[in-house]
């Protein structure tokens, strides 16, 4: 167990850390082949000195949707934030370990937040639209990056992005009215579309269907099982059931810990860990 | 019911006496809430009320028409229709030989001198002189002019000189009131529209002043006032709010700020005298240093407005900019900045009123001055209407009393006007999310 002292990178490791490795290698051939995105290493996150995440070590991998999962405040949606860098806007929060985005350190001195977020995109908690047009709303992201040099090319950003949502229809002849007019699952929808549209790698998805009815979460649970297949996605949910639909690999996270990171069925149908168990039983949380 | 079933302790006598205590102390407060509504209500209207009662008539002047002849041996006795000549002429003599003529039984020295104390002795004189002036043509020939009549008579004909008091008690003589019923009788003395007294400047006769000058001079102080607090109080604003690091320094630039906002205006007035006057030696009077006065007084509130805008931004918004990769500095001034812009504006407008009615600054750095003319830039000596208000009010003859309101509610009407657009603008900029 010579991983207990050092991680694969030779980081020493903290004194606080779990001494759990989760390692791809030992869950299903599944894993094995997917390429992995974000390999974190020792992540620990502070907010004004009290320590909100304690040491996680997890491959996220390429494709597929990966769920966070936990009780309140044991430190998913503070994961959630350390992979684009959005703990930075916290005053007196500090990140601490190491996250490489293919193999390289989002952390680094040579990355620039303002890139990286370009790559990896987030869609919140409550729908947030601008108080802008719909357009306007998803021609953001590209035209601050000049995505889009020419008026053409922008109202085709848009056009794919708004499909790719599944808003299109349900929009294409109101795209001058505000964005804030529409329901919340369609805010929600158009969120993703505003995200789609600067061509990220990667969506984080920070409880987004905490806001919405059935209906409209079945939608966008619909859409994410789409959106799958050309990003990779990590969501936060607060729903087991959701998480149990729509993930492929589900992380269990307990007081700041992580307890347990495995294919979704394995955790749902067979949880090594007892803690694990007793949340997805209903007995803790 | 049977006297076994269970009543719950709420629907006892005593909790339903509770119950109408709770109610009765509730309906007190709301008693106590509209009785204070109220009270404020009655004062408000009693300053509109007190206010317009004693200002409207102000608004009104008694004018004497009458027919003047222009002898060409007084006023041009060598006929050469010099400027020179027209200009110090003896135009007073023409409007005495009028008045005299209208009267012809009046012969004594002190009755001719009772006679032209009905007209405005300057007003009247200066009027002709300045139509000869612009019309040399004029002389020779008999016109009929419409001149004020003197504050006296105005007073008395709008009923501010009891008739009924005893003679020397009065400003107006009993004579002269049977001048002036014979000449209201015969339709040659009527009341009109004062529009002298919004054309007009300061005069030290009161049927002649206006209040011109001082809204022009006010312009101007209330613009340079605007260009310099609303940029530089904007930006302090967002660099604060924003940008700058958060330690002791800025902590002690904040505590400042508030605390500026709370200086007595006339330590403004004495800072621009000791630094504007007499360091960098700007003029005095002019509406240059008096705007800057009071941009310096309005900064601070314009600062605390536009942060506190700036702060009731949702964060979510700005989170949804940097989520895109917006930099900072982009999701503030695509973002925060404009939907901050009502809130900005309000403060600003509401910075400007305030400072609109501002006096004692002004008195500091000498807007306090007599002015006859409209400044025509902000380097000239000018007034402000606040001063001009308390110039008048500090003046002795009963005519500056409704003129005085009628200043005021200039004044309150530019400054409602002013909180009005703020209003609108703010309805219309509001985006709500």
């Amino acid at each position: 167990m010579s991983a207990l002292k050092t991680n694969h990178l030779g980081h020493p490791r903290s004194m606080f850390d779990t001494g759990k490795v989760i390692d791809m290698k030992a869950t299903t051939s599944e894993a094995n082949t997917a390429r992995v995105k974000f390999k974190c290493r020792n992540v620990e996150v502070f907010y004004s000195g009290k320590r909100a995440l304690h040491g996680v070590n997890m491959d996220v991998p390429d494709s597929g949707v990966t769920a966070l999962i936990g009780p309140s405040g044991c430190g998913k949606s503070t994961f959630l934030r350390v992979f684009n860098r959005m703990n930075d806007t916290i005053p007196n929060a500090r990140v601490a370990g190491q996250i490489l985005m293919d193999g390289q350190d989002i952390y680094g001195r040579d990355v620039d937040p303002v890139l990286l977020r370009a790559r990896v995109g987030m869609v919140f908690q409550k729908p947030n639209p601008f108080p802008k047009s719909i357009f306007d709303n998803v021609a953001y992201g590209p035209r601050i990056h000049g995505l889009a040099p020419r008026k053409n090319d922008l109202d085709n950003i848009v056009e794919k992005s708004l499909m790719r949502a599944g808003l299109w229809n349900e929009v294409k002849d109101r795209l001058k009215e505000p964005g804030t007019g529409l329901s919340g699952g369609q805010q929600q929808r158009l969120v993703i579309a505003r995200a789609i549209a600067v061509s990220p790698e990667v969506i984080l998805m920070d409880e987004p269907a905490s806001a919405l009815d059935p209906i409209a979460t079945a939608k966008l649970e619909e859409l994410i099982d789409e959106l799958k297949e050309k990003y990779c996605i990590l969501i936060v949910t607060h729903s087991m059931a959701q998480a149990a639909r729509v993930s492929q690999k589900t992380a269990f996270f307990h007081l700041g810990d992580l307890v347990e990171y495995d294919d979704t069925q394995a955790i749902f149908t067979n949880p090594k860990d007892q803690r694990t168990q007793d949340y997805i039983t209903g007995r803790t949380g | 019911m049977s006297a076994k079933t269970k009543t719950s302790i709420h629907q006892t006598d005593q909790a339903l006496g509770r119950l109408a205590k709770r109610k009765a102390k509730e309906n007190r407060f709301r008693y106590a809430g509209i009785a204070a509504v109220v009270i404020a209500m009655a004062m408000l209207g009693w300053l509109v009320v007190s206010l317009v009662g004693t200002g409207y008539t102000a608004f009104f002047q008694h004018y004497l028409t009458i027919t003047v002849t222009l002898n060409e041996s007084d006023l041009d006795p060598h006929g050469a229709r010099n400027a020179d000549q027209l200009r110090k002429a003896n135009y007073r003599k023409v409007i005495q030989q009028a008045l005299y003529s209208r009267f012809p039984d009046v012969t004594d020295r002190r009755g001719k001198r009772s006679l032209f104390q009905v007209v405005s002795a300057s007003g009247a004189t200066n009027q002709v002189r300045q139509m000869v002036y612009q019309d040399p043509d004029l002389v020779g020939r008999e016109i009929t002019i419409t001149v004020p009549t003197s504050d006296d008579v105005d007073q008395l004909l709008k009923g501010h000189i009891d008739r009924n008091a005893p003679e020397d008690l009065r400003k107006v003589s009993n004579q002269q009131i049977e001048w002036v019923d014979q000449l209201v009788a015969s339709g040659e003395l009527t009341s009109n529209f004062n529009w002298r007294f919004l054309t007009a400047t300061d005069s030290r006769d009161p049927e002649l002043a206006g209040i011109a000058g001082a809204v022009v001079g006010s312009a101007m102080a209330l613009g340079v006032a605007f260009l310099l607090s609303v940029p530089v109080g904007v930006g302090a604003a967002v660099y604060l709010e924003e940008f700058a690091p958060k330690n002791r320094l800025t902590d002690f630039i904040e505590i400042n700020i508030n605390n500026l906002a709370a200086v007595p205006s006339i330590v403004f007035g004495l800072l621009g005298l000791a630094v504007f006057l007499n360091f960098f030696g700007l003029p005095r009077s002019a509406p240059l240093v008096g705007g800057m006065v009071l941009g310096l007084m309005t900064l601070p509130t314009i600062i605390i407005a536009t942060r506190s805008a700036l702060r009731a931004v949702s964060p979510s918004i700005v989170d949804g900019a940097l989520s895109l990769g917006a930099s900072h500095t982009q999701a503030v001034f695509h973002h925060k900045v404009p939907l901050a812009a009502s809130g900005i504006l309000t403060g600003s407008i509401i910075g400007m009123a305030q400072a609109l009615g501002e006096t004692a600054p002004l008195l500091m750095i000498g807007m306090v001055a007599f002015v006859t003319e409209i400044p025509t830039s902000i380097m000239e000596p000018a007034s402000a209407l606040p001063v001009q208000i308390f110039l008048w009010s500090d003046s002795a003859e009963r005519a500056w009393a409704e003129r005085t309101s009628a200043a005021i509610i200039v004044l309150l009407v530019v400054l409602l006007s002013m909180n009005a657009i703020a209003i609108f603008l703010r309805s219309r900029l509001e985006r709500r999310w």
